[in-house]
C-alpha cells in the first residue's frame, strides 16, 4: 500500500489529494493483510507459532533428523547421557532422542487425525441438527447429552477394554466421544445463521441440505469453529497421552511420548545420584506440556482477534 | 406450586433419566463384544462344553431387556456380578465377586478425593477473590500465570515434577502411596499426600480462573460501583453485594471440578501405585475384565452426574431472580 502511493505520487515529486483519491485502490494481497495482522500479535502467540511450527517441522522432518531409527536397539539399557545418544537409552536399549523425535511425527499425528474426524462427525450432525430443528435436533441433542454424562476417560477406558487397544479403535473411540462436545457447539453457533435471510433465499431456490450446509452456514461459522479444534486437538492430545501413559493408547513399538513417560518413571528414583537420567522421563512430559501450551497461547490470541474484544 | 420446587423437580427427573440411560450404554457393552471374547477369557485350549456354560451364565441366550432388569435389580442390591478373572480352560472356577474388588478400593478413592477437595475448595476460592480484588496487580499477574501453566500440563508430568522434587530429591514424602485398611489416619494422610498434592494443583487452577472470571463480571456492572460509590469498604463490597450473585457459578464450577476429580484420579492412581478404584479400572480394562470395568464405570458415571446434578440445584437454588419471583 505504502509503496502504491509513493508510486503514484513520484510522477509529479508532489503530493497530489486529487492523485490519490483517483488512483485505483488495489486490494492488498492475503500475504500482506496476514502480516499486518501477524505484527500486532502478542509475544504469547508468537511464542506459541513459533513452538507449534518447530513441532511441524520435527513431526515432518523426523527420519532426516532422529539420529537412529524409531525402534532400533543398542546393547546398553538405561544408558547415561553422552556424545552418542544424547539424552540416553531407554529400558530396552532404544535411543530417546530419536524416539522422542518420532514421537512427534506419531503422536500429533493420530492426535491431528482424530481431532479431525470428530470434526467431520460432530460439524456435520450439528449443522444438520441446527437446520432441522425438529425431531431430528431433539434425538441427536438427547443422544449426546447421555454420551456427554459418561466421563469421556472413562467410556474411552470402558470401549477399550471391549475392542482393544489398536490405533484405529483408539481413534474412532476418542473422535466419537470428543464429536459430541464439537455437536453442541457447532449446533448453538449454527442456530444463529440458520435464521438468517439468506438461507431461507438458498432453500427457497431449491439448493440441498449439502449445498445450504456447506456454502451457506458454514463459512459463517467457521472462526469459532478454528478456535473450538485448537482446543479440542490439546484436549485429544492430552487424552491420548494419558491412555499411552496407561499403557493403553498407542501400543509398543511405536514412539509416543506418553507410553515414554512411563517406560522410563523409574528413572526418578535415581534423582540424588544423577539428575540427567532424573530429567528423562520428564522430557516426553516437557514436550507434551510444552505443545499443549503453544497451541492454547495460539487459540488465545485467534479468539482475542476474531471476537475484536479489546484489553479489558 | 414454587417455582425453585419446580425446576428442582425438573432437573432430578432428567437426571435420573441420564442416569437411566447411561445405565443401558454401560449394560450393553457387554452385548458388543467380538465373538472372540471367550477365548480371550477363557484360553486358547477352552472346550466347546465350557464356552457355552460361559455364555450361558453371561445369560448372552436370553433376551436383552431381561438381562437389563436383572441387572438393574441385583446392582440395586450390591450384586455387580462375578469378575472374569480366575477363570480358566477347564472350567474351573476361582473368580471373586466383583463387590469384593471394588469395595475396599471405593473407600481409598473416596478418601483422596476428599483429602483434595477439602485443601482445593477452600484454596481456590481464597485466590480467586483476592486475584479478581487486586485485579491486573503483580500478585493477580503471578497466580494467574502459575495456573495457566498448570492447566495445560498433564496431570502425570505434574506428578513426576512432585516426585522429582519432593520425594527424590528431598525425601519428604513416599514417591509409592501404599495404603492398608490396618493403617492410622495420619498414616493414610502422609502416605497420600503426593497424590493429594497433584490433584490439587490441577484443579485448583480451574476453580481459582473461574471464581476470578465471576467476580470481575460482577465488578464491572452498575450495582457495584453504586455500593462502591456509597462508600462500602472492599471487603463489604465483595461480601454483601458480589459473592451473593457470585456464588452459582462458583458452585457450578465446584461440583464440576469435584466431578474431574473423578478422572484426574485414574492416571494419578497409576502414578503413585495408589491402590483405588482408577488403577483397578485400568487393570481389568488391560486384562479385559469386563464386570470389573462395568462396576468402575458405572460408579464413576454416577458419580459424575450426581455432582453436575447437585452443581445445577445450587445454582438454582441460589438464583435470587427464581427465590424470589414477582
Amino acid at each position: 500500500m505504502a509503496e502504491n502511493l509513493s508510486n503514484s505520487t513520484n510522477s509529479e515529486e508532489l503530493y497530489s489529494a486529487v492523485g490519490e483519491v483517483g488512483a485505483v485502490r488495489r486490494r492488498r494481497s492475503l500475504a500482506e493483510r496476514s502480516w499486518i495482522v501477524l505484527k500486532k500479535a502478542p509475544p504469547t502467540a508468537w511464542f506459541g507459532m513459533i513452538v507449534f511450527f518447530c513441532y511441524m517441522f520435527v513431526a515432518l522432518f523426523a527420519p532426516w533428523l532422529a539420529p537412529f531409527g524409531e525402534a532400533e536397539i543398542f546393547p546398553v539399557p538405561f544408558a547415561p547421557w553422552d556424545e552418542t545418544h544424547v539424552f540416553g537409552t531407554d529400558q530396552i536399549g532404544r535411543d530417546i532422542l530419536s524416539r522422542l523425535i518420532y514421537g512427534a511425527r506419531n503422536t500429533m499425528g493420530i492426535a491431528l487425525l482424530t481431532t479431525l474426524l470428530s470434526f467431520l462427525i460432530g460439524g456435520a450432525l450439528g449443522l444438520i441438527a441446527a437446520i432441522d430443528r425438529g425431531l431430528v435436533d431433539q434425538v441427536l441433542g438427547r443422544a449426546m447429552d447421555v454420551l456427554m454424562a459418561i466421563p469421556s476417560l472413562i467410556f474411552a477406558l470402558m470401549l477399550l477394554s471391549i475392542f482393544g487397544s489398536t490405533v484405529t479403535s483408539l481413534i474412532i473411540i476418542i473422535a466419537v466421544l470428543d464429536s459430541t462436545r464439537v455437536f453442541r457447539l457447532t449446533r448453538s453457533v449454527a442456530v444463529g445463521v440458520v435464521v438468517m435471510d439468506y438461507v431461507e433465499v438458498a432453500r427457497l431456490r431449491g439448493e440441498g441440505l449439502g449445498w445450504v450446509m456447506r456454502r451457506e452456514i458454514l463459512p459463517n461459522v467457521m472462526p469459532p469453529l478454528i478456535a473450538e479444534f485448537g482446543l479440542r486437538f490439546c484436549f485429544v492430545f492430552l487424552t491420548i497421552a494419558a491412555l499411552s501413559f496407561l499403557g493403553l493408547g498407542i501400543q509398543p513399538p511405536t514412539a509416543d511420548w506418553g507410553s515414554m513417560v512411563r517406560e522410563n518413571a523409574n528413572l526418578i528414583q535415581f534423582a540424588a545420584y544423577d539428575i540427567k537420567a532424573a530429567l528423562t522421563p520428564l522430557l516426553p512430559a516437557t514436550t507434551i506440556a510444552l505443545l499443549t501450551i503453544a497451541v492454547n497461547f495460539m487459540v488465545d490470541w485467534f479468539l482475542h482477534h476474531t471476537s475484536g474484544i479489546k484489553d479489558e | 406450586m414454587h417455582p425453585v420446587l419446580s425446576t428442582i423437580l425438573k432437573r432430578l427427573g432428567l437426571g435420573i433419566f441420564t442416569l437411566f440411560m447411561v445405565s443401558i450404554v454401560i449394560f450393553s457393552s457387554i452385548s458388543m463384544l467380538p465373538g472372540d471374547f471367550t477365548q480371550a477369557v477363557l484360553g486358547q485350549s477352552a472346550t466347546t462344553e465350557t464356552v457355552a456354560a460361559f455364555r450361558k451364565e453371561l445369560g448372552l441366550d436370553r433376551p436383552a431387556p431381561i438381562r437389563y432388569a436383572e441387572w438393574v435389580v441385583s446392582v440395586l442390591k450390591g450384586d455387580l456380578g462375578t469378575s472374569f478373572s480366575g477363570r480358566s480352560a477347564s472350567g474351573v472356577d476361582r473368580s471373586r465377586p466383583v463387590v469384593s474388588l471394588v469395595a475396599p478400593r471405593l473407600w481409598n478413592t473416596l478418601f483422596l478425593a476428599m483429602v483434595t477437595a477439602l485443601v482445593a475448595v477452600p484454596l481456590s476460592l481464597i485466590l480467586g477473590i483476592t486475584a479478581a480484588l487486586y485485579r491486573n496487580s503483580p500478585y493477580d499477574r503471578s497466580v494467574n500465570a502459575t495456573t495457566l501453566v498448570t492447566i495445560s500440563m498433564p496431570e502425570f508430568f505434574l506428578a513426576y515434577i512432585l516426585i522429582l522434587v519432593l520425594a527424590s530429591l528431598w525425601p519428604i514424602f513416599p514417591s509409592l502411596s501404599t495404603i492398608d485398611p490396618k493403617m492410622d489416619f495420619a498414616e493414610r494422610l502422609y502416605r497420600s499426600a503426593l497424590p493429594a498434592m497433584t490433584l490439587t494443583l490441577v484443579i485448583v487452577a480451574h476453580m481459582m480462573r473461574m471464581t476470578r472470571a465471576a467476580i470481575i463480571n460482577l465488578i464491572a456492572s452498575p450495582y457495584v460501583e453504586m455500593a462502591k460509590l456509597k462508600g462500602a469498604s472492599p471487603f463489604k463490597v465483595i461480601s454483601y453485594h458480589i459473592l451473593p450473585n457470585a456464588w452459582a457459578p462458583i458452585a457450578t464450577v465446584i461440583a464440576f471440578n469435584l466431578a474431574y476429580l473423578v478422572v484426574g484420579v485414574v492416571v494419578v492412581e497409576v502414578v503413585f501405585v495408589y491402590p483405588g478404584i482408577g488403577q483397578l479400572m485400568v487393570d481389568s480394562v488391560t486384562s479385559r475384565d469386563i464386570p470389573v470395568v462395568q462396576a468402575c464405570a458405572l460408579i464413576f458415571a454416577a458419580t459424575y452426574i450426581t455432582l453436575n446434578l447437585i452443581a445445577d440445584i445450587i445454582g438454582i437454588i441460589s438464583n435470587p431472580r427464581l427465590l424470589h419471583p414477582r
